[in-house]
This record gives structure tokens, sequence and C-alpha cells, in this order.
């Protein structure tokens, strides 16, 4: 088993290992132990990369390690299969099973099979404030007796248990003795098993035998790889014992690793019944019904986003730095001074001309795209935070089947929204290989990125009845596409499932953090693309090229009733969406386009192609055929909308 | 007596758009039937339904034949679809041509080992039959899928019926698992439930294989 994406192991340091269901507080430990960050979230999945940190307790230096939430040690999902890679691959010195206190009965098999495993478990039982608060008692000192390895209750959002658990790390010693017996007939078969494995294995022999009883595939190729000549007698007895017991054996240990739970549970935990349901409860359950939820998303994105993002950010923050800072002093300052200096032609256009370095990709960056993103980022960290996703997935799932999408997908839309490129990156979360490709290609067509639209709306907003016919225009391609591909792209319809984690008042610090991560994030991926575009219109000016270009691009403008000056918009489309947008903004501004010339050349350029960071990662994330093909089906598209809708409007009248 | 198979099939058809739908009367066309049909005109002959014009329309005589043949019908497809996991376009073909051998007490077998469904896979209700009625008067517990849940209601899960493990792995390895208490919170426009005091969501094609014993 091996994973590029782990790498190695660094410095040879001890490793603690962060395992656990998705949503209780893996990676607020391993903030609280290492001090950096890693993204939290509520939302299964945005965590499938693995964070790595250091930390030192009692002088000793410990490498710790964040890995995506898993339900148990069968893999489904690909971050369940990464954490599993890092649990088997890694030799740890410390596992740590991050537990929700409330719901200890669900998870503690998990823990059951971690040690089963034989792998150095303590057990971490979190969220203990909350559980309190429901009125749930846990006698931790029994359950540690009972279970035979070190247990530890923490809330650690709150900090508390945190000194506690760094002195259970620093003074554990490994003398694991626990071991859970099953039912005598399950017993027998795991022996018969056990009995007939020879190969070296980085977990316990019973535990490689469970899991081949339950059918786990990767496990049995691995098996297949180290037993060589004996695997055929190893699935002979396989195929044996499954056909004595006549019963699903996946099923049975499951339903015994409950039963050895509840005995050692026994006890251990006591509740006061009748509590009147705490308000997050009837909150929660309000976000779920369709009519007020239905409300609250329109509050969500009416205040959330159309105020906070389009209002403040696109608006107030922008005007400020690129009307006042950029516009007003900065630039004239670094023009008068280049007029000055710089005696190259060439040299002067690089850096401060039409398309210079600073006067365009810089200005771009920090005074138009920084704040729309960053406010989108601020929104949209809180509203994950709250647990606020899940719920609108279980609301839109109905919908979203259609387009051949579950209510999960929702997520990399919505991010979508705020960054494509990011968005594309986090359709890897969704189960199938059709649901990723559906998913990148809306993305790639019809969902506008935060700069894109902030720029667009804005545009939109001086001609009455334009931003109507452009948003119509979007959703009904949305839809169109949607119901379209979801018929012709082939593979497994999707299914939709999930846990509801309990909603929750997002931590300041948590939203400030999680926002930096994902604008520096933003910012190296991002930062160069704007530079290198600005030098590439740059040379395309020098020498020609672009004119070159432009001139090629004509003939569509006359197909789509546009002056032949926004060709270039186009062509900057390609570059960064918002370049295209922010050309349209200059024409329009000259007083180059009617009504229906500014609408046509909207809606053709939210549609038309995704910009070259979102390109290249579309290429990453799907390959060269899949990506290459969603180009070309985007761009013919746009430009087949763009040109029905200029006739349309033309012979309606409408806008006109 | 039983009837021919045709006129079983106008019977179910006729209940369909007038009590189902709530039309008085239903069109030949509807019940793809014409007026020199003869199981039609054995329909008449038994007065369980009436011509007039273009339209037919049911009688009181007729209505408890109607009643039970779709009630037939509609457990040859639970059946089919839930014991022999035959889904989809064969499934309700298989269903058609079942229904007409469900007479004389086989459809009390089938609805008690169906335990006593309330509606077929397409989510129409299922006419009950006495065994039912009986099966309620006596207190019977029985297994009924999530879907026929209500909001509210609880009970223990007794078993998954789905044939693809990933699914199944899915849900056990998140907790939800035969013996486990479950809360329906909400039907629409997903089924939420709770076990323990975790929430979950699932669609309805999931929940149809979720098996809940009520309490």
């Amino acid at each position: 088993m091996s994973d590029q994406r782990v790498g190695d192991n660094s410095g040879g340091l001890p490793q603690i290992l962060l395992v656990g269901n998705p949503n209780v507080g893996k990676s607020v430990l391993f903030n609280a132990l290492t001090g950096t960050y890693t993204t939290v979230s509520n939302y299964p999945g945005t965590s499938v990369d693995v964070s790595r940190g250091t930390c030192e307790i009692d002088g000793r230096r410990f490498e710790v390690l964040d890995t995506p939430g898993m339900y148990a040690l069968m893999p489904i999902t690909e971050e369940e299969r990464v954490a599993r890679e890092i649990l088997l691959d890694e030799t740890a010195h410390l596992v740590l099973h991050v537990v929700d206190a409330r719901n200890l009965e669900r998870m503690l098999p998990m823990t059951l099979q971690l040690v089963e495993a034989g792998l150095p478990v303590v057990l971490v039982v979190n969220i203990l404030d909350e559980a309190e608060r429901i009125g749930m008692q846990i006698n931790l000192e029994l359950l540690q007796e009972k279970l035979g390895i070190p247990v530890i209750g923490t809330a650690i959002a709150r900090k508390r248990g945190v000194k506690e658990l760094r002195s259970v790390i620093a003074d554990y010693v490994d003398k694991r003795t626990a071991c859970f017996g099953y039912a005598a007939d399950l017993e027998r078969d795991i022996e018969k098993v056990v009995a007939t494995l020879e190969g070296e294995y980085r977990i316990k022999p019973r535990a490689v035998a469970l899991l081949l009883l339950q059918k786990d595939e990767d496990l049995l190729r691995i098996v297949q790889e180290s037993e060589g000549d004996r695997f055929d007698h190893i699935v002979a007895t396989l195929n044996e014992v499954t056909f004595a017991r006549r019963s699903d054996l996946h099923l049975r240990i499951n339903l015994e690793r409950k039963r050895v739970c509840r005995g050692l549970l026994q006890g251990v935990i006591s509740e006061e019944q009748g509590r009147r349901p705490p308000f997050a409860e009837r909150l929660s359950a309000w976000t779920m019904n369709p009519v007020s939820g239905g409300a609250l998303l329109l509050i969500v994105l009416y205040f959330g986003f159309y105020k906070f993002v389009g209002g403040f950010g696109a608006g107030t923050v922008v005007d400020f730095l690129e009307g006042t800072i950029f516009e007003g002093h900065l630039n004239p300052w670094m023009i008068t001074h280049a007029d000055q200096y710089i005696p190259w032609y060439w040299l002067h256009e690089l850096l401060v001309g039409e398309y210079g370095i600073l006067t365009l990709a810089i200005r771009y960056a920090v005074a138009l795209v920084m704040p729309i993103v960053g406010t989108f980022f601020v929104a949209f960290s809180i509203i994950e935070d709250t647990g606020y996703f899940p719920r609108l997935a279980m609301l839109v799932d109905r919908i979203f089947k259609r387009i051949g999408l579950n209510g999960r997908a929702v997520i990399p839309l919505v991010l979508g929204f705020g960054c494509d490129t990011m968005a594309t990156m986090v359709t890897r979360t969704l189960e199938t290989v059709r649901e990723r490709i559906l998913a990148t290609v809306l993305l790639a067509l019809a969902i506008p990125c935060s700069a894109q639209l902030g720029v667009i709306l804005g545009l939109l907003a001086e001609v009455p009845g334009a931003l109507f016919v452009w948003s119509t225009v979007l959703i009904g391609v949305f839809m169109l596409v949607g119901l379209l591909a979801a018929r012709l792209v082939p593979g497994e319809r999707p299914m939709f499932y999930m846990e509801i984690p309990p909603l929750r008042l997002p931590q300041p610090r948590n939203v400030l953090v999680k926002t930096l991560t994902r604008m520096q994030w933003y910012f190296f991926e991002i930062f160069p693309l704007f530079v290198i575009a600005s030098v590439l219109l740059w040379a395309g000016k020098m020498t020609g090229g672009l004119d070159y270009l432009v001139r090629g691009m004509n003939p569509v403008m006359r197909l789509l009733g546009l002056p032949t000056e926004a060709s270039a918009a186009f062509i900057f489309g390609f570059f960064r969406r918002d370049f295209g947008a922010a050309g349209l903004y200059d024409l329009q501004n000259n007083g180059l386009l009617t009504a229906v010339q500014l609408t046509v050349a909207a809606v053709t350029l939210t549609l038309f192609v995704p910009c070259v960071a979102q390109f290249l990662v579309m290429r990453k994330e799907r390959g060269w055929r899949v990506s290459l093909g969603i180009f070309t089906v985007v761009t013919a598209l746009a430009f087949s909308v763009g040109f029905i809708l200029n006739r349309l409007l033309l012979t309606s009248g409408v806008l006109s | 007596m039983k009837l021919p198979e045709n006129a079983e099939e106008i019977l179910e058809a006729l209940w369909i758009a007038t009590v189902e739908k709530g039309d008085n009367a239903a069109p030949f066309d509807v019940l793809k039937t014409s007026a020199d049909d003869a199981a039609l005109a054995e329909l008449v002959r038994l007065s369980y339904v009436e011509i007039k014009g273009e339209r037919v329309y049911l009688r009181q005589e007729g209505r408890h034949e109607a009643m039970m043949t779709v009630r037939r019908h509609r457990l040859a497809e639970r059946l089919m679809m839930d014991i022999l996991d035959i889904k989809g376009r064969q499934g309700d073909e298989k269903a058609c041509e079942f229904e007409h051998l469900l007479h004389q007490g086989v459809d009390t077998k089938i609805c008690t080992l169906l335990n006593h469904p309330e509606t077929c896979p397409h989510g129409r209700p299922i006419p009950p039959g006495e065994c039912c009625e009986q099966a309620r008067h006596s207190g019977e517990v029985g297994v009924v899928a999530l879907t026929e849940l209500k909001a509210g209601e609880c009970g223990e899960i007794a078993y998954f019926s789905t044939t693809d493990m990933k699914k199944m792995q899915k849900l056990m390895s998140m907790g939800v698992l035969p013996g486990c208490e479950l809360l329906l919170t909400r039907s629409y426009p997903s089924f939420i439930f709770k076990v323990g005091h975790s929430e979950f969501a699932v669609d309805d094609e999931l929940a149809r294989e979720i098996f809940i014993r009520k309490s």
C-alpha cells in the first residue's frame, strides 16, 4: 500500500496519528497539539488532504498527522482509503482515536477494530461539554479499565483536557493486553482463516482475517501479493466459511462488535431523560423543512453573499482599493517614476503599460480580486462552520438528482461562486467518477466565480432587465445541460446518505484562520497566473500577435452582433474570468455597447471557457481527454447560446 | 368466480381512474378497451360496470372486486421487487403476469409474508385486505420500510434489503445497524432519522431498503 499524497516520514520523529469519524474534532485537536492550522470542516470530505505538523511534549518532539474522517477500517470513499493507508503504512508511536462523547456507542466499534489491528490506541472522548449539556454522564475510568487502553475525556474546542492528553502522550507505554471475544462460532471462523495466513502484515492476523471475512477488496489484493501460491487456499477457506454460515458475515461481525460495545458501555453511560430540546435542535429542524429552510436559504444568500460579498466586498472595498488607492495614488506615482527613470519602451510597457505587471496584474490581484474572494471566503467559512451545508445538501437532493448529481454536489457548486478553480478541486469529494465529471462540466460552464460575478453584476445592474435576462439564460443553460448530461454521461446513479452534524456557533478564530489559509492558497496559485497573463498580453501587444488574435475573433464577434472591440475582452477572459468581464467594463464605459450587446456579451463571457487556472486543475483532476472535451463543448455552447440570444433579443425587441 | 385476465385489467384501470384520480368514470382509451370487448361485456353482465356513451362507470357491485384486483397487482409488485429483487421494467412485467395468480387466499399469504405493506414500490397505496385488519386488530408488530414510517414514529432497525454491499457497508460503519433504535424526524425532501444522538439523511431509494420493526 503506497500513497504519494502521504509522502515520507519527515526526519524520523515518532508519529501521532489522529483518526476518527468526520465532525468529531480531529482537526481542532491537531491545531491544539501543533499550533499550526488545518482546515476544520463540518462537511465530510473537505479535508481530503492530509495535514502534518510537529509538537513538543516534555522535550520530546513528535510528528502529528491529521487523517481524513473515516467510519471504519474498511474504506468506501477516497478519503477513507487515504486514512486507512496512513494507518497501515506509517509506524505510529500512538494512534489517537477521537470520538464524539454523545455517540460513544456508535463510534466505539472502530476503537475495537484499531485495538484488534494491534495499533497503539488512545481513546479521546471529545465534545464532553455538549454531552454533559444534554444530560449524559460518562464514567471514563470504568471505560478505561474495561477497554484496557488509555481513555481521556476532552472538550478540545474549550481547551479542556488538552493538558491531560499531552501527559498521556508523554507517558505512553505500550502494554496492550485487551482482546475482545466474539461469539464462539465466529471465533472458530476467525481461527480457521488465521491458520491459513503466513505472510507478513502490518496489522495482527486476527484483524486481517476479520477484514477478509468482510470481503475487503483492497486487503484481498494485499494478501494475494504477500501469500503468493497460498492465496487460492485462503480464498477457498473464506468461501467455505461464508457458505457454512449462510449469512452475511459483514453484518454478523458488525453486530458482534455492537454487542461487545454495549457490554463495554454497561454502567459507563448514564443519561437523564426528558430534557427539552435545546434551541439549536429546533433551529436545525427549521433548516431542514423545505418552506422555512428555503426562506432561511434566501436570507443566507441575501445577507451572506449579495449584501456582504456583492455589496461590501465587490462594492465598498473594491471602490476604495481600486479607485482611491490604485487609480488615485499608486498608479500615477508608478507611471510618473517609470516615465522618469525607464528609457526603454518595452520595459516601461512591461511594468506600467496597458498590460503592465504593476498596473494590471498587481492592481487586479490586490484591488479587484482580493476583496471579492476574501469576503466570499469569510462568508463561506462562517456558513460552513455552523454545519449548514449538509442541511442544504439534504434540501436540494431531489432537484440535484434530476441533473445526475446528489445533494452533496451542492458544496463544490456553491464554492464555485467563490473560485471555480478551487471548486473543481473539491469535486473529488464526490463519490462516483460520473458525479465528478458532471459537477466539473457545470462549474466550467454555468457557475461564474466571485470576481467575474462581481464585475458582471455591477455592469448589468445599470441596465434595467439585463440582469433578469442574464440570470434566466444562465439558470436555463445550467438546468438544460445538467438534464442532458445526466442522460448522456454513463455510470452509476448517485445515492444520497449523509450524517447531519449538529448546528454550532462558528468560532471566530477558526473562521479567521480558515479564511486566511484559503486566501493564502488562492494567492499562491493564482498570483503567478496574473503575472503570466499580463506578460503574455504584453508580448502579444509588442509583437502584434494580440492584434492578430483579436482580428481572428472579429468574425465571431460579428456573428454575436458585438462590436469588434469586444474581441479583446474574450481573449482576456481565457486568462482570467474577470479579466474578460473587466474588458467589458471598459467598453461599456466608453459607450460602445447597447443594452442588447452588453447582455449578449455578458452571457457569452460567463458561459465561455474556464480560466487558465481552472483548466489546469481540470486537466490535473480529470485528465487531458475529458478536460479538452469539456473545453470544446463549453466554448461551442457559449457562442451558440450568445448567437441565439442575440437573435431572440433583436427580434423580440426585449431590452432594445 | 375468477374473472378473465383482461377483465381484471379493466377493473384495475377503472379503480385507478375513478377512486384514486377522482374522475366519476373513465373513457375506453384509458381502460384500453372498446365497446365490443368481450371482457367488458362480461363485467357489464355481472353489473360490475355500466357503459354510458363513451364512458365506463364503476358500479357499487364492482367496487370490491376492483379494489382486490388493484391490491393483488401491488402485492405482486412488492413481492417481485422486495423479496425476489427483480427491479425495473422486468419487475413491472413479472408483477403484471403474477397478479392473476393471486386468488383463493394466495394474496393473503403474500400479504402476511410481506408484513401487510401499505404502499407499492412506486408509492401508491395498497388497499388493505381482511388479513391486514386482523393483524392490526391483534396488534401484530410488522416490519415496514423506512419510507412507510411517519415523521415522529420510531422503531428498531430490523434488516437491510439492499443487495449492494457498498451501501450496506456505509450504513453499518456509520453505526446504523440492525438492532438500533431509530426515530424518523422528517420524510420530505429526504428521510431524516436519529440513531442515538446522531442525525442522518438518506434519499428514498436508500430509505426503501431499510426495514423497521415498529414500536
